[in-house]
């Protein structure tokens, strides 16, 4: 695997241990490190540079405290941005007044879309919901398929219309009110942000359900596109929040921290794993370590 | 090549400064090349331009692209049917990766230009496991008139595609392309099952000629263990990089090629049947600078 974060920052952090303040030259290579390390992370190149402006400020203010060494000061400089930027205001459902409570499903190909719909579907039951699922994705081969057989799954009812993608999700959710059903989820197909035609189809679903919550599924192993992908969603559908899947892997998933700091939306939820249960709500500093490539920070810091 | 993005405010710069090399180390970055190896690309430039070997920035960009096309130039593209092989031995062809890259929508496509090409083909649905997985492989299969085998749900996937081979042997059907359940590069059961995959496809009257790696474009850094691990269970003959026609680069496959040596063979550019291209170098690395917007 890579030399990680904490490997080459033991190092420095050895040799500046006793040391009373950081020097430019010694701030200059540790930012380097923290650099190379974010950027192995596929942390997108433009919030790479703003978040090291800011932890090198951090970390010419860390030498001031006696407590630690400033190495260590330095390290902990740069999990806090981390888990500052990632955390914030999380994202607690609030269900719609008059029900049901619609949630709009977008994303590129592939991401985990109609997996996470399931295992929303599935998390919104364990709350003592009663959600239904509403298969807008009239494009990829079998794509309503797969979401019944998700349904059947989790035994939640799935509703689609082969007419017309806009219509299935206006009529899913008539559906849902005839059928009492309090939560409705609708899975869209997976487009690119850069075709302008399927945005627009995206954009007139989501004018038909008025979603309460718009939820983008971005792939944890998605490097520098993130940002443009996050952004030009955001731009056509307002999105609530985040939810990365396949968090099982061993990638950073810097994409994290790129798409929160472009979009300031909270990441809401983690998906780690094929199986419906594989699903969990995010946790900002298990990100932080996991993009730092170093799940010992605070190890680190105790060595002092 | 177009001018515009990176390659814009470097020729907008009268001579070759630190940030001439800052704006390309930024454009490689932005393209998922990853660090280390838009580092390796520029420290040798730096020394020609050290010794004044290059000194003007349109010169330099020119040199660095063309470094890049020389490092994927003597790469074998081909995907490999062996024509020597008795009717009754068909070659199979496997498609791995991790999940939702592709690898089903690239069997529909190849079996549309392989059936076009003239042979006779069979799709074998190992992915016994995603949910509607064999429904969709099956659609593509109508779509290019080709034969369909499938198993069980939640089935054994290497029995499902020997049967498809020994179907493919007994109709002397020319070849088998075999879907198998994306799968994270990580996870030693899943990888341990695609080893006897390789295995099973091999021991009736098939042979695999090719195993091709589906990787998509908007992967980052993660790509290059994808491909070491991927390659170590069922020895990679080559990358088809989908989605392309997105805003990502797909820059991790020049690193997969140039530091693992697996070349990269097919790309695909839609979501419909006609959009699979051959890898084409020239294209790709132009390509991996036309940034137009700074993200
Ligand atoms: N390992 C892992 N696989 C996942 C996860 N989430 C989804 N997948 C898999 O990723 C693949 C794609 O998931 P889908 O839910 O079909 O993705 P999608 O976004 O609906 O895809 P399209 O509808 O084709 O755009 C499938 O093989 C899923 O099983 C996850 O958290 N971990
Ligand atoms: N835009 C674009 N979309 C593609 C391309 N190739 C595949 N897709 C889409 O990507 C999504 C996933 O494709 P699949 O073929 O199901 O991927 P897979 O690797 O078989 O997925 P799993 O079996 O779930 O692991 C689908 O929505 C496809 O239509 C491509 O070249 N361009
Ligand atoms: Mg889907
Ligand atoms: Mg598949």
């Amino acid at each position: 695997m890579f030399d990680n974060l904490s490997n080459r920052l033991d190092g420095i952090v050895k040799r500046l241990r006793g040391k009373g303040r950081l020097t430019e030259a010694d701030v200059d290579e540790i930012m380097k490190e923290i650099r190379a390390a974010l950027l192995e992370a596929d942390v997108n190149v433009t919030v790479v540079r703003s978040v090291c402006n800011r932890i090198r400020e951090h970390a010419i203010g860390a030498t001031r405290s006696q407590a630690l060494d400033p190495g260590q000061q330095v390290v902990k400089a740069v999990n806090d941005e981390l888990v500052r930027i990632l955390g914030g205001e999380t994202l607690t459902v609030q269900y719609a007044s008059k029900p049901p409570t619609v949630i709009l499903m977008a994303g590129l190909q592939g991401s985990g879309k109609t997996t996470a719909t399931g295992k929303l579907a599935l998390w919104f039951k364990s709350q003592g919901r009663q959600p239904l699922l509403v298969g807008a994705d009239l494009q990829r081969p079998a794509a309503v398929e797969q979401l019944r057989t998700l349904g059947r799954q989790v035994d939640v009812p799935v509703y689609s219309d082969p007419e017309d993608p806009i219509l299935t999700a206006y009529e899913g959710v008539e559906e849902a009110k005839r059928l009492g059903r309090d939560v409705v989820i609708v899975d869209t197909a997976g487009r690119l942000s850069i075709d302008a035609e399927m945005m627009e189809q995206v954009r007139l679903i989501s004018g038909a359900v008025s979603p309460d919550y718009t939820f983008l599924v971005i792939d944890a192993m998605t490097g520098q596109d993130a940002v443009q992908t996050a952004e030009a969603f955001h731009e056509t559908l307002q999105i609530d929040g985040v939810i990365l899947s396949k968090l099982d892997g061993d990638a950073r998933g810097g994409a994290a921290l790129s798409v929160k700091e472009v979009i300031g939306r909270p990441i809401a939820f983690a998906s780690t794993g094929e199986k419906l249960d594989a699903f969990e709500q995010f946790h900002p500093d298990r990100m932080a370590s996991r993009i730092l490539g170093m799940g010992d920070v605070l190890t680190l810091i105790e060595q002092a | 090549a177009s001018f515009s993005g990176a390659f814009g405010s470097i020729l907008g710069r009268g001579a070759i400064t630190d940030e001439t090399w800052d704006d390309l180390e930024e454009a490689l970055l932005r393209a998922d090349v990853g660090l280390g190896v838009a580092d390796g690309l520029l420290e040798p430039l730096k020394e020609r331009v050290k010794a004044k070997e290059i000194t003007e920035p349109s010169d330099l960009l020119a040199a660095l692209q063309a470094d890049m096309i020389a490092r994927l130039a003597d790469a074998d593209r081909e995907v490999h049917f062996d024509e020597s092989l008795e009717p009754g031995q068909p070659n199979v062809w496997l498609f791995v990766g991790v999940n939702g890259v592709g690898k089903t929508t690239t069997i529909g496509k190849v079996a549309r230009q392989q059936t076009e090409a003239g042979r006779t083909l069979l799709l074998a649905a190992g992915d016994t496991f995603r949910a509607a997985a064999a429904e969709q492989l099956g659609t593509w299969a109508e779509r290019s008139n080709t034969e369909f085998v499938r198993g069980t749900e939640g089935g054994d996937p290497s029995s499902v595609i020997f049967d498809g081979i020994e179907r493919a042997a007994s109709k002397q059907i020319d070849l088998v392309l075999a879907d198998t359940a994306g799968r994270l590069h990580t996870k030693t059961n899943l990888m341990e099952e695609l080893k006897k995959v390789r295995r099973v496809a091999e021991k009736g009257a098939g042979t695999v000629t090719e195993t091709l790696l589906v990787i998509d474009a908007t992967t980052g850094q993660n790509g290059l263990a994808q491909a070491r691990q991927f390659s170590e269970a069922t020895n990679v003959t080559g990358v088809v990089l989908t989605k392309l026609d997105g805003s990502a680069k797909g820059g991790i496959v020049f690193a997969v090629e140039t530091e693992l040596g697996i070349p990269v063979k097919l790309v695909g550019v839609g979501e419909q049947v006609n959009d699979l291209i051959p890898f084409d170098p020239d294209e790709f690395v132009n390509a991996l600078f036309d940034t137009g917007t700074d993200g």
